[in-house]
């Protein structure tokens, strides 16, 4: 067989092979409305919670927690309503996960107050005595970096304009550091006296959890 | 042509690289092993389980891995075409660069520069420097090839060259990314797509560096170590195309039950069954070759590794695709069912065949014997029983936990909150550690040994 003395014909060759799958499973479906359905409820992330995604992946949390529902009865039970390719139009990376160390997180928002969320990163066993999860309290020593934040959303093209994106940031800010939020009490404990009137990336990670599964949940709750 | 001429030094060189990112990358799997039934020791943000998992996988699977590849690859292919490294200075370039990459890797996980997708998580500038790397590799494979004095190319360079193609397609295409800033970028894809571009990669990068060079791997050092030709030339032909051809097609079963779409699922379960006759293909290709041999088994210590590597090969590839079929998959996904999956692959089949890869090269390189044959047997048995009391502890969680996140009371209601099935499994990740203790000492024998061997060889020059 004279493919087995030609090194660069036979590479040429495996290269052919190893492209039919790849071109049938992957680069087609790319092409396919199927892979990347969008619809008018799903929303783009707002840039805090969108920096809050960010520092979900710089911790490695997806290393623990999925974000997909399957569509099992136990699952809809445990979780919620089963996960729909819409909801990630807007996930770059996705962040579905494969392993469940901890709960699946993709109908986390709005099941608990910010402040259940302020203790429990800060001291899981707290609230859990035999959770394996790590404490995450230094999020909330360390203020939230929005240098890039403009960039971040013209890369991901969401469309906020640089005033929106600034909007945002100050908007969010109000809304934590008000007197009345309904979660200052526990924010102000794990929130060192300095960083109470800035942004903490505690507050930007929570401000991720609380949008994941929401634009489901208001559909459901309209239905 | 004279053993002389052959240009080996560049072999040491990858050998010791990956005995050192080994022993580094099972410190830190031992570190999240207690971290998973002892959050205190998440002690810093450097040490917490989310950031450290992600370092032990890289240094393992990249650090460990890759450089026992690079180091039998550049044995093998002088070796099979008869030819010395047409740059061996390029080599040389390719071991320093290969090891500040795992060093810089290593650091930016430990920093959180991560991009979360598995087995592809270094940021771009990295994953750049990684690219620079494989085409330098890829030079020297092919430049040897071209000018190589053996007209047939052996099965073993057919496995190398499929590895040197396919891995530079999956890497490129699964690290496509926009940069934000020097540490930060943000995936090409979006949602489904993104999960099934990255899906496609991290099964196929299991294929084609867990598989494909480690068959490389076997096919020649079996034959040469025991003096026994291969069993059946034309059952690895078939073995080889049909593997290559098959492994692309079976990504999405890492994504069943998940959004993607049905039907790119269900293709994947079709091959994924599919390949349990080209991985068999090599496991019978082995065993039929010491046919009427077995004793070898008992006299040559380099065989049992082989052997038992191979078994665990073939078992992982009848596991793999039972697990991919859809009801199987929507109990053990998710659960350490697939961790004990991952780790009879890796501390069986990989990390036998390398060891023993390694204890035929070094003394053959050096002109010295091994150091001891005893610790390479205690060795062997040390990580056997490791490995499998770690395995079977893992698939005897699995079921567990798989099995609480189902049960439901006579009312239709949960038996089980989360918490409570989390924490049913802390007695076996106890076990889980001991059993890595365990693999780890038979670890440090073999690293040990080499060490040895190679400080023999240093104080006795040989005369040839």
């Amino acid at each position: 067989m004279g493919v087995y003395s030609k090194p660069v014909v036979f590479a040429v060759l495996s290269a052919i092979v190893i492209l039919v799958g790849t071109v049938v499973t992957v680069f087609i479906p790319m092409l396919m409305p199927s892979t990347q359905p969008v619809s008018d409820y799903v929303k783009p992330y707002t840039v805090v919670e969108l920096e809050g995604r960010d520092i979900y992946i710089r911790e490695g949390c997806n290393n623990c927690h999925t974000q997909t529902v399957r569509p099992l009865r136990t699952e809809v039970l445990r979780y919620g309503e089963y996960s729909k390719p819409e909801e990630f139009a807007y996930d770059r990376p996705f962040l579905w996960g494969s392993r469940r160390t901890g709960p699946d997180l993709n109908r986390l928002g709005g099941k608990y107050l910010d402040s259940w969320h302020y203790k429990h990163m800060a001291d899981p066993q707290s609230m859990f005595g035999k959770s394996n999860m790590p404490p995450y309290g230094w999020l909330a020593e360390t203020p939230l970096d929005t240098r890039y934040s403009v960039k971040k959303i013209r890369i991901l093209d969401y469309g906020y304009t640089e005033e929106e994106v600034a909007a945002q940031i100050a908007d969010y800010r109000a809304k934590v550091s008000n007197p009345s939020y309904d979660s200052k009490e526990a924010r102000d404990e794990v929130t060192p006296e300095k960083l109470r009137n800035e942004l903490t990336e505690m507050d930007a990670i929570i401000a991720y959890m609380q949008k994941l599964g929401r634009d489901v949940k208001k559909l459901e709750a309209e239905k | 042509m004279k053993e002389s001429n052959y240009d080996y030094e560049i072999v040491p060189g990858f050998t010791f690289s990956a005995l050192f990112w080994l022993i580094i990358g099972l410190v830190v799997g031992l570190w999240i092993a207690i971290e998973m039934f002892n959050p205190a020791l998440n002690l810093t943000p450097w040490l917490s389980f989310g950031r450290l998992r992600v370092v032990h996988t890289n240094g393992l699977g990249l650090g460990f891995g890759l450089a026992g590849i690079f180091a039998a690859s550049y044995y093998i292919l002088q070796k099979l075409t008869r030819t010395p490294l047409v740059f061996p200075g390029l080599a040389k370039v390719h071991l320093y660069l290969f090891n500040l990459i795992i060093a810089l890797a290593a650091l930016s996980l430990f920093a959180g520069m991560n991009t979360s997708k598995e087995y592809a998580e270094l940021e771009w500038p990295l994953d750049i420097a990684v690219v620079v790397m494989w085409v330098i590799f890829a030079i020297n494979v092919f430049a040897t090839l071209t000018k190589r004095q053996e007209k047939q190319m052996y099965v073993s360079l057919w496995y190398i060259i499929a590895m040197t193609v396919t891995i530079a397609v999956l890497y490129i295409v699964n690290n496509l990314e926009v940069p934000v800033n020097f540490f930060k970028s943000y995936s090409l894809y979006a949602g489904a797509n993104d999960a099934n571009v990255q899906w496609w990669y991290g099964h196929n990068i299991v294929g084609f560096i867990f598989t494909v060079p480690i068959l490389a791997m076997f096919y020649y050092f079996l034959p040469v170590s025991t003096g026994l030709p291969l069993f059946s030339h034309r059952l690895s032909i078939i073995s080889f195309w049909s593997l290559i051809f098959a492994y692309l097609w079976t990504g999405a079963h890492h994504l069943m039950l998940t959004p993607l779409p049905e039907w790119i699922q269900t293709v994947a379960i079709a091959f994924s069954i599919f390949l349990i006759a080209p991985s068999w293909g090599s496991v019978i290709n082995g065993y039929y070759t010491l046919r009427g041999n077995w004793e070898k088994m008992r006299s040559n210590y380099l065989v049992k590794f082989f052997i038992v590597g191979i078994t665990f090969y073939g078992l992982q590839t009848i596991q793999g695709p039972t697990q991919g079929l859809r009801t199987l998959n929507a109990f053990f996904h998710y659960t350490d069912w697939v961790i004990g999956h991952v780790h009879m692959g890796t501390m069986g089949w990989v990390t036998m065949t390398i060891s023993a890869s390694f204890y035929y090269m070094i003394p053959k390189i050096t002109g010295t014997a091994l150091h001891s044959i005893r610790i390479a047997n205690v060795h062997f048995w040390l990580i056997l029983v490791g490995q499998l009391i770690w395995t079977i502890t893992m698939w005897i969680g699995g079921i567990q936990q798989g099995s609480m996140w189902k049960a439901t009371d006579p009312d239709g209601s949960l038996t089980y909150n989360f918490l409570d099935s989390i924490a049913s499994l802390y007695p076996y990740y106890k076990i889980r550690f001991a059993a890595g203790i365990v693999y780890f000492v038979g670890i440090l024998l073999f690293a040990w040994n080499l060490v040895m061997t190679i400080r023999a060889s240093k104080n006795n020059p040989s005369t040839d």
